[in-house]
């Protein structure tokens, strides 16, 4: 499938964007956009329509923040660090810690009883901060000449600091599997809690409000891209970790599974705390869930088309975590369409299975529409990339190798 | 006659009122049938109960005013499994482990979810399984 539109140009970035300012641009969620095209026709709402929104909310792993404390009298170069009991790496510039989404509390007991609670971690870490509590930083070091103080404790709120810049290095996949569990007991993954035998299933997708189901090809998503990242003011800053364009799509281009991923970052001072939000996961581990919202910029037709996919044209493979994740057999039990599981029940070998979700179609549609009164308004520009985003690449796997030659 | 009616209840009992059978009297003289989901006694002594009566509405009315002077508190909003409607980020983790249907979605477009208090039993499921913590128990 070619990845380039067809040459049916009707705006550029530059034309959107004027009428962004002027407060005039028409924007119209991706929840909307269907209805409004299959109205107006495709070739007068391109003329009409300026931006669609995208949205997704849900549990991303893969985040994270750059802080900066500013020096302490004397000063401390830090060699370990915590916040609220929660260890940041500290292999950065003096007073730089990297705070990630999964790392556990010290002294969490993990699985230790099984399964684990996970009642706190670096998730919960990221929304007290942008909830503007007061947190608990304890820092150790060696000493050196120019850096003597060897430990502090002290207690600060994100305004204290230089910079909190969340870095994620993978957010937004665009599609992903629907998770259920074959084996005979209850098992606990960071797709939730599922029962045995098929007791149930969960997905993790806003589906046809998902940025990159709207985007299937990378048309309009690319590094550089502005984004709404909880609230913040964004961008992409590049492929996000394990993107991998290549895997079975639709005639349409929709990918049947994974594919393409985002890193995004933003400036965590002016995040909503709604949008920012820890997430335990029994049995698994501790998260972060986070809102992110996408403009599509409707420079064409094609364009426009692909915004307008719909829940029964996105598929998603069941995969059982029991036994083929683990064991990474790569067996799809069978695809099934969102609308199927927005149904709440789906079908696998004769039998019903009821469905939940990971991912919140309701905050999703909240960011969407916050993004588009932000644009409506004037507020927010829409960006050209700097560089699309890989159309090909399949994803490596780990070799385990017994010996260095 | 009036007809039977059903209320859910939270009944909690300070100190001391552990050892006297109450929901007997219920039973024996207020004619109420009683479904109890959830009971619990602490260390203290504090004791925690919350059930259904069934029973006509002067029944239960009477026996709310018996229960009341063993200085019961009986709490017929906020019952012992608690949803907080601001944690709660409407992902839908908690519909499949649900077994009455209590969390339920509100709506289907925008796929909300909400809690029927009247339809949860207490079997307290959704307490771990709720990755925001949005679920809690009273007791």
């Amino acid at each position: 499938m070619s990845v380039t539109g067809r040459d049916c140009s009707v705006k550029t970035y530059a034309e959107i964007n004027r009428k962004i300012e002027s407060g005039k641009a028409v924007v119209l969620t991706a929840d909307e956009i269907m209805d409004y095209v299959d109205r107006k026709g495709l070739a007068s709402a391109a003329r009409e329509v300026d931006v669609v929104t995208t949205a997704t909310f849900g549990p991303m792993c893969s985040s994270g923040c750059v802080l900066n404390f500013g020096h302490s009298t004397p000063k401390i170069r830090m060699s370990e660090a915590w916040i609220e009991d929660v260890l940041v790496y500290t292999g950065l510039a003096a007073v730089d810690v990297y705070l990630g989404a999964t790392q556990l509390r010290h002294a969490d007991s993990a699985n230790m009883y099984y399964p684990g609670e996970f009642r706190y971690g670096g998730g919960h870490v990221i929304e007290d901060l942008v909830a503007g509590k007061r947190l608990q930083l304890f820092a150790l070091s060696y000493g050196t000449d120019e850096y003597p103080r060897r430990e502090l404790r002290t207690y600060f709120t994100i305004h204290d600091l230089n910079q909190a810049v969340m870095v994620n290095p993978r957010n937004c996949y665009q599609n992903y599997n629907v998770a259920v569990n074959e084996t005979e007991r209850r098992i606990y993954t960071y797709m939730g809690c599922l029962e045995p035998n098929c007791g149930n299933a969960n997905y993790c997708s806003a589906g046809q409000l998902s940025p990159l189901l709207n985007d299937p090809l990378y048309e309009t998503i690319g590094v550089g891209t502005r984004v709404w990242l909880a609230g913040a003011r964004g961008h992409v800053y590049a492929e996000g970790t394990q993107h991998a364009a290549d895997c079975a799509r639709t005639q349409a281009g929709v990918p049947m599974e994974g594919a393409g991923t985002l890193a995004l970052t933003a400036d965590m001072k002016a995040m909503r705390p709604e949008f920012v939000r820890g997430v335990s996961l029994q049995g698994y581990g501790v998260s972060l869930g986070l809102g992110v919202g996408i403009p599509i910029p409707i420079l064409n037709e094609q364009v426009l088309k692909r915004t307008c996919v719909r829940d029964r044209d996105i598929f998603a493979p069941v995969v059982d975590y029991g036994k083929d994740y683990p064991n990474k057999t790569g067996r799809v039990i069978l695809s099934v369409s969102y609308e199927q599981l927005r149904r709440g029940e789906i079908e696998i070998g004769g039998r019903k299975v009821p469905v939940g979700s990971l991912s919140s179609y309701r905050k999703a549609l909240e960011v969407a529409n916050l993004l588009a009164d932000e644009i409506r308004r004037g507020d927010f520009l829409v960006a050209e990339p700097l560089a699309r985003l890989p159309s090909k690449g399949a994803m490596k796997s780990l070799e385990i190798r017994p010996e260095r030659k | 006659m009036s007809e039977t009616i059903t209320k859910k209840m939270m009944l909690f009992f300070p100190t001391c009122e552990c050892e006297k059978p109450i929901i007997y009297h219920l039973v024996k003289d207020y004619n109420l049938i009683v479904n109890v989901f959830r009971a619990k006694v602490t260390p203290a002594e504090e004791g925690y109960l919350v059930l259904d009566v069934t029973g006509k509405p002067e029944d239960i009315e009477n026996a709310m005013a018996f229960v009341k002077t063993f200085n019961v508190t009986i709490n017929e909003t906020g019952k012992g499994l608690t949803w907080d409607r601001e944690r709660c980020t409407h992902c839908g983790h908690c519909l499949t482990h649900c077994p009455t249907g209590a969390l339920y979605i509100a709506d289907e477009r925008t796929r909300e979810v909400a809690f029927d208090e009247e339809k949860c039993i207490e079997c307290m499921a959704c307490i771990p399984v709720c990755p925001y913590g949005a679920c809690a128990s009273a007791f």
